[in-house]
């Protein structure tokens, strides 16, 4: 597009040094200067109000208000439960951009549209049809329930409700990695004798691992972040199915806002560590396999 | 592709039946039924009582907050990431990387926590409360503080989407321009909008659809005012715990129908864009990849 355009009059005129040409652009005081104050006054001062709420806390206080058994527990649910769906992302998720890139079927372009689903549907929709589909009367729950499986109102639905959040992170980070894939080297370990989960295990899983990492990693940070979709599934018992972030609302309708604060000042602990590992994969990944990601 | 190289490299037919029979099962369990719920269940009882479920006054002033809080906060958030990507994607600086970084922070955020510290800020016992209340300005548990929870939640989809967008795309075009005699906001008007038109479609549709769908964040910062504070997401959660399943399906449905707008625009900018990358690639190459 750019080649015709720019070939003819550009060369005569621009200077050949790089560096020169880069300044000609204007804007840049303008766009960088409204960048960062938008950017202080929508996300970092708000979050340093966080911030130093959490240190105008005595250690003693934070550290009652962090180690409440019922607030240990709701960590626990909350990281399991992100693993556990993070985890089973993973696996689906690769399988349905496997399909995806690999094969084709009747009604593909509709599927690969409908993976976006969880990122388009509002969350208190998802939460509400998810518990109308697995309640004890629901549409599933009522043949699960007579065999003894609950999937609702437990920590099993809290699991059901972020696997259904985090399948499209999964997907569309691997799905572009597995269409760059170089179809040459899987005929040439074919050609070389290996098998067809031979090669699909040393040669196309390498290419695809730091993508479906990240994949796993974006999925885990969404799922232990969310409210919405699980609140409604949960059943929300204290120490039984209780997330963190119903336990920082519970203290903010109570208005213990030193004990929600610190409570969420772990959260975004926990969120900045997972942000800086993707980037690091994501960095890592693309040094390995040029581009990936 | 010729018949002997795909013999090669693909799996045995019941292998790849078997595999895509899974991958659809999936969806279907997890993707189509919960969205085929959403519909059934707003209209068990009829279409009479799915209207009369609409055009409740609750539900009406639901609605027209929802709108008035995607009307604010996506043009906000396209300003910025406009101006974010264009000084990010055209020009180097020191800091670029971790700047980058701090603009994908709030999708990092619990949507709860991004409520918190809104309230931390806004709130009666807030750093602004005392003189907020002093000159009776009501942002938490009012409009304002659902309209800010809202930017903060999707801060960074439109400049994600345009920053690998317009880094991609190099800036050639603009320095033809330049060299031309263009000034800055023809440049930008008539080389770089047409340019990342695409891109920045897809941003504002995921970011209105965020928008309007917000939860966690609006819920902690709204107060739950009937008829007042409540966005569409909230009526919902306000029907159902009130037993009202039907008229809580019947608002969901709407939003249900919002998602699948956004789904269907994205597809078509996808399929649009890819068409004209093809016509593109037509071209002889700029210069060898890299």
């Amino acid at each position: 597009m750019s080649t015709a355009t720019l070939a003819v009059p550009s060369s005569p005129v621009a200077p050949p040094r790089r560096r020169a040409a880069r300044r000609v652009l204007p804007g840049f005081n303008l766009t960088l200067g409204y960048t960062l104050l938008y950017l202080s006054l929508i996300v970092l001062t708000p979050l340093s109000a966080l911030v130093f709420k959490t240190f105008s806390m005595s250690w003693a206080d934070f550290w009652t208000a962090v180690s409440a058994p019922r607030v240990v527990a709701s960590f626990k649910l909350t990281f399991g439960a992100s693993l556990i769906a993070a985890g089973v992302n993973v696996v689906a998720g690769l399988l349905v951009a496997w399909v995806l890139v690999r094969y084709s079927f009747p009604g593909k372009k509709i599927a690969d549209a409908l993976v976006d689903l969880p990122f388009a549907l509002p969350t208190a929709v998802a939460g509400i049809s998810l518990t109308a589909i697995l309640a004890d009367n629901g549409w599933l729950g009522q043949y699960l329930a007579p065999l003894g499986i609950q999937l609702a109102f437990n920590p099993n639905g809290i699991v059901i409700a972020l696997i259904f959040i985090g399948l499209p992170f999964v997907v569309r980070t691997v799905q572009p990695v597995l269409e760059d894939t170089e179809r040459e080297l899987e005929e040439a370990a074919a050609c070389l004798g290996a098998t067809r989960w031979q090669t699909f295990w040393r040669v196309i899983f390498p290419a695809i691992a730091p993508a479906l990492l990240t994949g796993f990693a974006m999925a885990f940070a969404r799922a232990v972040g969310e409210y919405g979709s699980v609140i409604f599934i949960a059943g929300n018992m204290p120490m039984v199915s209780e997330i963190t972030p119903l336990i920082i609302i519970g203290k903010l309708e109570q208005y213990d806002f030193a004990g929600a604060t610190a409570v969420a000042s772990v959260m975004l602990l926990i969120s900045f560590i997972l942000l800086l590992i993707i980037n690091g994969i994501q960095a890592w990944g693309r040094k390995r396999y040029g581009g990936a990601g | 592709m010729s018949i002997a190289k795909r013999v090669r490299t693909t799996e045995s037919p019941a292998i790849r039946w078997l595999l895509t029979a899974l991958a659809l099962g999936f969806m279907a369990l997890f993707l189509v039924l919960p969205l085929a719920a959403v519909f059934v269940e707003a209209l068990k009882a009829g279409w009479s009582a799915y209207w009369d479920a609409l055009k409740e006054p609750d539900a009406l002033a639901a609605i027209r907050l929802t709108l008035i809080t995607a009307a604010i906060a996506v043009p906000l958030n396209l300003v910025f990431g406009v101006a974010a990507a264009w000084c990010i994607a055209k020009f180097e600086f020191k800091g670029k990387a971790f700047l980058t970084t701090l603009i994908d922070l709030p999708f990092s955020v619990s949507p709860v926590v991004a409520g918190l510290i809104y309230v931390l800020v806004f709130g009666a016992q807030g750093w602004l409360g005392p003189w907020l209340a002093e000159h009776d300005i009501k942002i938490v548990f009012a409009v304002p503080g659902i309209v800010l929870a809202t930017v903060f939640v999707t801060f960074p989809f439109i400049a994600r989407e345009l920053i690998p967008l317009m880094q991609a795309q190099g800036s050639d075009e603009e320095q033809a321009a330049q060299v031309l005699g263009a000034s800055g906001w023809q440049t930008f008007w008539h080389v770089t909008l047409p340019n990342i038109k695409w891109g920045l479609i897809y941003g504002v549709i995921l970011c209105n659809a965020r928008a309007m769908g917000e939860f966690g964040a609006v819920s902690v910062v709204s107060g739950h005012i009937r008829g007042q504070t409540n966005t569409m997401p909230l009526h919902v959660e306000i029907l159902y715990n009130e037993y009202q399943g039907q008229a809580a399906f019947a608002v969901a449905s709407l939003l249900a129908l919002l998602a699948i707008v956004t789904l269907v625009i994205k597809t078509a900018v996808e399929w649009q864009h890819e068409r004209e990358m093809k016509a593109t690639a037509e071209l002889p190459p700029e210069r060898p990849a890299a």
